[in-house]
């Protein structure tokens, strides 16, 4: 019988060559429309040179490096647990007070109630996982929109919160503990360390990986290239930390005269040092990497992607969907719960207004201008945290530049309304290629 | 290669929708090694006799026996722990995940909690070589970015990956171009020579008379005529379509009348 196969063969097994051909990869994947975290990166670089330019004494030191990562840590946790529902191409409109909610249970046990922390912190997640339970049976068993459910959840739970705090009310949060994970740094030779970990721990696991690929002929990337990604991470997490690591305590002429490093015994006149990475990074971090291996490297992250690709491949493929929908909200709902105690713990306290405002579309606006897709099945936990530092640099920046904030506003929906294009720019590319 | 004992056997099934009988006893073999293409008009019954023997809607009545045995086939479950696959026409792919991905969907191998990646790998390449698949320029592309054959490929591919005994297709080649209709054909023939029973639907005459070692035609829910490729024409094979007989071969004029009626 004839063959008419123009195509090439299943390639040999070999090693993509360097780093030259893994540029020209990547191109070609840029091309076929997937542009993965690339304009939220070149975004934020931009976004850093425009505001360093524009007010560099202000915005570019230290301390404003630090506010600006302690403004970004809750819309960062937030936009994590939102990737999971985006990935399924539903939306968690609630997710802001949710996080609310579970931050008013947090102060109503602890302080109220004067529960030992552990307590109170295990029962504001437990509301979180109660929440998005509710969220994603409403969702995947009764088939109700999820637009529709988390905009009744958005106003449902802004009452409940309400409730729980009473009116006009606000809680104070006292707790060392809770208190530290956003107020508090490390000390300087952690910051190091984590530094250490970090690297060494992406360079290992990834060199195993293609080590273990050779073994088996496949093909895997080149070590140029792996050496490429480790030193790059190197370079950009130890500049981080060098920054964080500065002294960054104002010290106003005339009124202290000196700063101290001991923190017990200040010397009159002394006030003490700030500096370090704070905790917040680390709880960030032990999220990424939990959540990103969930995605990735777990046969549950992959049919989240199976069942937001195609939800009809994937119930035939004997995939329960509904449940995977159902942890997807509930994932959501326990990320927003953190985000209620990181909100709970910046503030000192648990106000009405936490967790509203802006802080969902912030959050929303965070996964989607890190490239993840509003139309479901395309989307990684990184994408929240690059995108969430995005929104926290315009969220610092232009207030240093302009007092107005309706321009803040304007920019902020602007920013939002590229990141939707360039996803559905994408996705019309992609299918177009089908 | 081939073998004189069917592995799947139909015996006077019947299926009725509502007031609607769609089949009236219908009879059909199917062989290890052999492509049977399964052909007639639209609204024949093709797909609902398919749907039958895949478990999605039970037959109503008659046998069904596989490997020679009377088996109850009522849901898709049962069909695939047979080692039955049904290859739809809307193929039913995560365009967003890749060959290997597509190929493993709800069936991924792990280790522990971690995916197994290599082995899934290896065994897809391995499949994909073993039906001679020569169009993947790589295991690890994105199904979006595969053609319409590729698609089919992949969509086949994964339905021999599980040991499978019997696989269907439905209209396989329906949205192809000639390349890869051709593509396609050569690997529904692979299937067959690497031991495998084929039930092929098709309304392409040419592709039929290419590809299959013997034509089942319905003629508005009933059986027509089973019959060895070799001893048909194409002119034959149009005529039982349309009118249910063809000189000796077909159904018995009466027949035709009350199913017509
Ligand atoms: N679920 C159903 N309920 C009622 N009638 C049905 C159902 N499914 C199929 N039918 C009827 O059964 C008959 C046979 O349909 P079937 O889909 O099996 O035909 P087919 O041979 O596959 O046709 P085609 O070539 O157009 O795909 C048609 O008259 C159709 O209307
Ligand atoms: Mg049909």
């Amino acid at each position: 019988m004839s063959t008419n196969v123009t195509d090439t063969d299943i390639p040999e097994a070999r090693e993509e060559t360097g780093i030259a051909q893994a540029l020209r990869d990547y191109w070609g994947r840029v091309k076929g429309g997937n542009t993965g975290s690339m304009p939220a990166v070149l975004g934020l670089i931009a976004l850093i040179a425009l505001f360093s330019v524009l007010q560099g004494g202000v915005f570019f030191t230290a301390l404003n490096f630090a506010n600006l990562l302690n403004q970004g840590t809750a819309i960062i946790v937030l936009a994590m647990g939102l990737v999971f529902v985006l990935l399924l191409g539903e939306i968690d409109l609630s997710a802001g007070f949710a996080a609310g909610t579970c931050a008013a249970v947090l102060g109503v046990t602890l302080t109220n109630r004067g529960w030992i922390w552990p307590l109170a912190l295990a029962a504001a997640l437990l509301t979180g996982l109660i929440i998005g339970l509710v969220l994603g049976v409403l969702v995947a068993k009764l088939g109700i929109p999820s637009f529709v459910v988390t905009l009744a959840a958005f106003l449902g739970l802004q009452g409940v919160m309400l409730l729980i705090i009473g009116e006009g009310g606000t809680i104070a949060i006292q707790n060392d503990f809770l208190l530290a994970i956003m107020n508090n740094n490390m000390p300087v030779w952690a910051g190091w360390l984590l530094w250490v970990i970090v690297v060494l721990g992406y360079a290992s696991v990834s060199l195993r990986a293609i080590h273990n690929r050779r073994k088996y002929q496949l093909v895997s990337p080149a070590t140029s290239v792996w050496l490429a990604k480790v030193v790059t991470l190197a370079v950009l997490l130890g500049a981080a930390v060098y920054i964080l690591n500065i002294q960054r305590q104002i010290v106003r002429p005339g009124r202290q005269t000196c700063v101290s490093v001991d923190p017990v015994n200040q010397p009159v006149g002394c006030i003490p040092v700030i500096q370090g990475v704070p905790w917040a990074v680390l709880v960030v971090l032990i999220l990424l990497v939990i959540l990103t291996f969930v995605l990735g490297r777990t046969s549950y992250g992959r049919h989240i992607y199976a069942v937001g690709g195609n939800t009809e491949a994937a119930r035939r493929a004997g995939i329960a969907v509904s449940n995977i929908k159902i942890s997807c909200f509930m994932v959501c709902s326990f990320m927003a719960a953190i985000a209620g105690v990181l909100l709970a713990s910046r503030d000192n306290s648990v106000s009405p207004t936490t967790g509203g405002a802006q802080t969902l579309l912030f959050a929303v606006g965070a996964a989607v201008i890190g490239g993840t897709s509003l139309f479901g099945g395309r989307g990684r936990v990184i994408d929240a945290v690059i995108g969430g530092l995005v929104v926290a640099v315009i969220a610092n920046g232009l207030p240093l530049v302009t007092d107005q904030s309706g321009i803040q506003y304007v920019v902020t929906g602007g920013v939002l309304l590229v990141a939707a294009s360039v996803d559905a720019i994408t996705r019309k590319r992609t299918s177009a290629g089908g | 290669m081939s073998s004189t004992v069917p592995i799947l056997e139909l015996r006077g099934v019947n299926k009725s929708f509502g007031p609607v009988q769609v089949l009236n006893s219908v009879d059909l073999s199917v062989y290890p090694g052999q492509v049977t293409a399964l052909v007639g008009d639209n609204g024949a019954g093709k797909s609902t006799l398919v749907k039958g023997v895949a478990g999605i809607y039970p037959f109503d009545a008659g046998e069904y026996l596989f490997e020679g045995k009377p088996v109850h086939v009522t849901e898709p479950r049962a069909a695939n722990a047979l080692g039955i696959e049904v290859v739809y026409q809307d193929l039913a792919l995560c365009d967003n995940l890749d060959v290997v991905h597509n190929l493993f969907l709800g069936r991924e191998q792990s280790r522990g909690l971690v995916l197994d990646e290599i082995t899934m790998e290896r065994r897809a390449t391995e499949t994909l070589r073993g039906l001679s698949v020569r169009t993947l320029k790589s295991v690890r592309q994105q199904v979006s970015s595969l053609s319409g054959g590729q698609r089919q490929t992949v969509a086949i591919a994964r339905a021999v990956l599980w040991n499978s005994k019997v696989v269907i297709l439905d209209e396989p080649t329906a949205a192809l171009g000639v390349a890869q209709t051709e593509q396609v054909l050569n690997l529904v023939r692979r299937l067959a020579d690497n031991g495998l029973a084929v039930i092929i639907i098709s309304h392409n005459i040419n592709d039929v008379m290419q590809v299959s070692d013997n034509v089942a035609c319905l003629y508005l829910g009933n059986m027509a005529a089973q019959v060895a490729s070799s001893q048909l024409t194409h002119s034959q094979v149009v005529e039982l379509i349309t009118t249910g007989r063809s000189g000796e071969l077909g159904l018995q004029p009466e027949v035709v009348s009350q199913a017509s009626a």
